[in-house]
């Protein structure tokens, strides 16, 4: 699904005084996507978003949106708006009021206004709280007030900044759905910016995960889950089991090695990696690795039960395998007595071959 | 903590006292001009409006209390703004440097204010201005202005930086959003501030003595009539006046500034 | 790419914050910092009649440290402002210290009815104190009506105590804030730590909140203790010939004598008279605090 790219960031750097905020970013942003900037704080998401928006122009390097050089340019002329992280809703003004604020100046007439306003509070589902204060909002009424005002400009892309990260779990699991579905809705191109994981997991077409103000990868959720380039990326985006290995070798598009206790695996050459095998990682996610509980069925592996940590709806068992110098962790559901298994316990465990994957380590 | 009770009650009986000790000078002013007496002494002589009403035909007192008013009216405008920016540099931005210019805009909190007075009055003359009321208003700017910034640093701090940014960002231009967003905002802050630098260029006496000329305002006049003891008592019923004057400026703006710290500390949820 | 450049440059947070506060920033420039320079100038030039000499000179502060009457006027502004600096925080800190802790919902009730009088009129507070103070004033009278002295008491007014109570009540209100501040900003859940470990009421104060209200202690004393040695008007009203402090002397050299040079020597001399006790003060708190440890 190519389709046309409606922000384009070409080699942007950002510095202030020494410290280097964004180093060589590129980046392009399709038409109608849910793309989100995923980093732990001071990674550069944030500015990069601002320089989006117009609050901060990069040192060098170009931003392009929908095919015009945004140098320059100011907030107020880019079609671009924004849901801030503290939503910004004007104290002194009611909610009617907010959303027609950036109305106020196309001079629509009361009625149209009136008009937009009204489809814009139906949409985020807050009709009838018009006349409220911008002070007698709760938080998540706040933040669909901000959603409001911003799309009744109906801007070619929405930037949101951490937009749920002040609302309680059980609120912010809700608006995850919310968005994601008013954005497939309206079709307007989101750019989210986030530090949680699952968020950016559950809302996005496609994540850029960064680091120290560079991208690290870009891809769809379940790739950039499953197949992580670095291990700092698989890292980031939950568990993984980095596995001692030898005789690592490449062949065309695929990389083998022997683990000890796995045996020999194999998977896709990580994309970046060049000639040299040194810094390739292989690794498989937790819930990758699964128990075998009847003596009957077959096994992959053999390991013994160090520690485990309960959960409620799983276990996380750490367990050692033979040969492998980290301990190994793996996820089970409570459902056949993982959280009963003491510590010693032997334990048979199975996988698919193909939940493997390489990764480059950074040097 | 329900031990403090009783071990506050000393504590509270000193604050009592002290409330004494700061209140009885100040409201001797008005109960001695009612006092039928030339000399203000005990036991009181009986009541009488005589010296309000000798206030009432003294064309240098209508002439000094003008001076002050203008005075004051531009003080207050003008340091306001400079307070401002003031107040939005040091609550926004953290930069090398800033210590010691808000060091230096602050000083006139701390200098004694007989060298500030002495050192406009030179350069002032220096530069061939003549002592006038505009002399005043720029020495006045310059005490109040630490006051001003006092009262609206509490106002920034209380002013999310999104806002602007937000109203950048639906459309605004920079000057609209100073307009639509800013002001509005901050309008208790910025009330609050200039009621406060009113009242202190009103009262303030010893800049308007060394830059007045021939310009007295309503301090200045006061401290020409102390020479002669048969004025005293029309200068209490002056005093009474402004005093009544101050305080309900000062209400106002404390009225104004709780409300808008209680609006700030409601959109804060 | 001219906008662009400028925009970039703007976008630099130091260069903003420096454009916005540079109208307070250049006004306070041109009018404290450069005419403090010019009298530091003159205070090295003289003054014959209405032409100024601009010939270096020592002359004046010469004059300055060697006449008896400066050196008098001086140490006893001195006296006054370490008195008046001291005895206002003293009064202040059992306020600052009710209102911080026991002013519960009222905190600001509280610190508005405490800084009213401040604002009631600088001339004006002086003056009540004259009335007060008089010979036949309000004390005095007051105290003969109702029998207690059979004359009136004739060294209540004009004098140093008289410059010294009416000083204290006009500054005390500037005491009180910067200790309250410090009071407020103190983690109360550190008191509570100590009571677990065992100090009683008395010890918490002296080894937890005393010291941790020292910064707000020093800066109540400089508040008070600077401002104070330059103020000519309360010992013209209240001090007689036995209060008049150096403030008069400068002021005088400014206008009946019309000597701008001795007058700016003068006060060069107070300002780093008064800077070099505000700094002994401070130290002598500094020492005072690590004792405490």
């Amino acid at each position: 699904m190519e389709t046309e790219a409606i922000i384009s960031i070409d080699q942007v750097t950002k510095r202030y005084g020494a410290f280097t905020a964004l180093n060589a970013v590129t980046a392009q942003i399709r038409k109608g996507e849910f793309f989100s900037l995923l980093g732990p704080s001071g990674c550069g998401k944030t500015t990069l978003l601002r320089m989006i928006a117009g609050f901060d122009e990069p040192t060098e390097g170009t931003i392009t949106i929908a095919g015009a050089p945004m140098a320059g340019i100011p907030p107020n002329l880019r079609p671009t708006n924004m849901v801030f992280q503290s939503y910004a809703i004007f104290p002194h003004l009611n909610v009617n009021e907010n959303v027609a604020y950036g109305l106020k100046r196309l001079r629509l007439g009361r009625e149209e206004e009136r008009r937009r306003v009204g489809e814009a509070l139906a949409l985020v589902e807050l009709g009838g709280l018009g006349a409220r204060n911008g002070s007698e909002l709760s938080g998540g009424q706040r933040q669909r007030v901000a959603l409001a005002r911003a799309l009744v400009l109906r801007p070619k892309v929405l930037l949101l900044d951490e937009p749920l990260s002040a609302l309680d779990k059980k609120l912010r699991e809700q608006m995850q759905v919310e968005l994601r579905k008013l954005q497939r809705a309206i079709g307007i191109t989101f750019v989210l910016v986030t530090h949680d994981q699952y968020e950016a997991l559950a809302m996005s077409d496609r994540i850029a995960v960064m680091f120290n103000g560079k991208i690290a990868q870009i891809d769809a959720p379940q790739d950039i889950y499953q197949r992580p380039a670095s291990t700092q990326v698989a890292d980031f985006l939950g568990g993984m089991n980095f596995l001692t290995t030898a005789g690592t070798t490449m062949n065309g598009g695929t990389v083998s090695a022997t683990a000890p206790g796995f045996g020999q695996i194999s998977c896709a050459v990580p994309a970046g990696a060049g000639a040299s095998t040194g810094n390739i990682v292989f690794g498989i996610r937790p819930e990758r690795l699964r128990l075998v509980w009847e003596s009957a069925e077959p096994a992959k592996l053999a390991a013994k039960v160090v520690n485990r940590h309960y959960f409620g709806d799983v276990t996380h068992l750490v367990v050692r395998v033979d040969g492998q110098e980290n301990e190994l962790t793996l996820v089970e559901a409570n459902n056949f007595g993982a959280d009963d298994l003491p510590e010693g316990a032997p334990v048979r465990i199975d996988h698919d071959d193909a939940a493997f994957v390489a990764m480059l380590k950074p040097d | 903590m329900r031990l403090s009770r009783a071990a506050s009650f000393p504590l509270f009986a000193y604050a009592i006292l002290f409330l004494v000790f700061l209140y009885l000078p100040v409201l001797l002013l008005p109960l001695f001009s009612f006092n039928a007496s030339a000399t203000p002494s005990l036991p009181l002589a009986g009541f009488t409006l005589d010296w309000y009403k000798s206030l009432g035909s003294n064309a240098t007192l209508h002439r000094a209390a003008w001076n002050s008013l203008i005075v004051a009216i531009a003080t207050a405008i003008i340091s306001t703004i400079l307070g401002m920016c003031a107040a939005r540099a040091m609550t926004r931005y953290k930069f090398r440097g800033m210590a010691i210019a808000s060091g230096l805009i602050m000083a006139p909190l701390i200098l004694p204010e007989i060298i500030i007075a002495v050192s406009l009055l030179i350069v002032l003359l220096g530069m061939g201005l003549p002592l006038s009321l505009v002399t005043i208003t720029l020495g006045h700017v310059l005490f109040c202005t630490p006051y001003a910034i006092s009262v609206l640093v509490s106002g920034f701090e209380g002013f999310d930086p999104s806002l602007e940014e937000a109203g950048r960002d639906l459309g605004d231009t920079a000057f609209d959003t100073l307009r639509r967003i800013t002001i509005p905002v901050l309008f208790p802050a910025i009330l609050s501030s200039m009621l406060v630098s009113f009242t202190i260029s009103i009262d303030e006496f010893m800049l308007a003595f060394f830059l007045g000329g021939n310009e007295p305002t309503l301090p200045v006049y006061i401290w020409g009539q102390l020479r002669f003891a048969a004025k005293l008592p029309a200068v209490l019923a002056l005093g009474s006046i402004m005093l009544l004057g101050s305080l309900l400026l000062l209400t106002l703006a404390e009225i104004v500034r709780r409300r808008a710290a209680r609006n700030i500390s409601t959109s804060a949820n | 790419m001219r906008i662009s450049s400028a925009a970039r440059l703007l976008s630099n947070p130091g260069l903003r914050g420096w454009l916005t506060i540079s109208p307070p920033f250049l006004y306070a420039l041109l009018l404290l910092a450069g005419p403090i320079l010019v009298v530091i100038a003159h205070s090295f030039w003289t003054q014959d009649y209405l032409t100024v000499d601009r010939t270096f000179t020592l002359a004046n502060y010469r004059t300055a440290l060697t006449e008896p009457l400066y050196l008098d006027l001086l140490g006893r502004s001195l006296f006054v402002s370490a008195v008046v600096s001291v005895v206002t925080v003293v009064l202040a800190y059992p306020i600052a210290y009710f209102i911080s802790f026991h002013g519960g919902r009222n905190k600001g009730l509280w610190l508005f009815v405490i800084t009213v009088p401040f604002w009631s009129g600088y001339l004006l507070r002086i003056l009540s104190w004259k009335v007060i103070l008089g010979y036949g004033g309000v004390l005095n009278t007051g105290l003969m009506w109702a029998g207690a002295i059979t004359e009136p008491i004739a060294s209540l007014l004009y004098n140093i105590n008289a410059v010294i109570i009416t000083l204290a009540h006009t500054w005390v209100v500037f005491a009180i804030l910067p200790i309250y501040v410090s009071l407020e900003k103190m983690d109360r859940t550190l008191l509570e730590a100590a009571a677990d470990l065992g100090d009683n009421a008395l010890r918490r104060f002296l080894r937890i909140t005393l010291p941790l209200t020292l910064p707000g202690v020093t800066a109540a004393l400089l508040i008070v203790m600077i401002p104070t040695v330059g103020d000519f008007v309360t010992p013209r009203i209240v001090g007689g010939t036995d209060g008049i402090m150096i403030a008069n002397a400068i002021q005088v050299q400014f206008g009946r004598a019309a000597n701008w040079p001795l007058g700016a020597a003068l006060s060069i001399v107070t300002m780093i008279a008064v800077s070099v006790m505000a700094g002994a003060f401070v130290l002598a708190l500094r020492m005072f605090r690590s004792a405490m440890r």
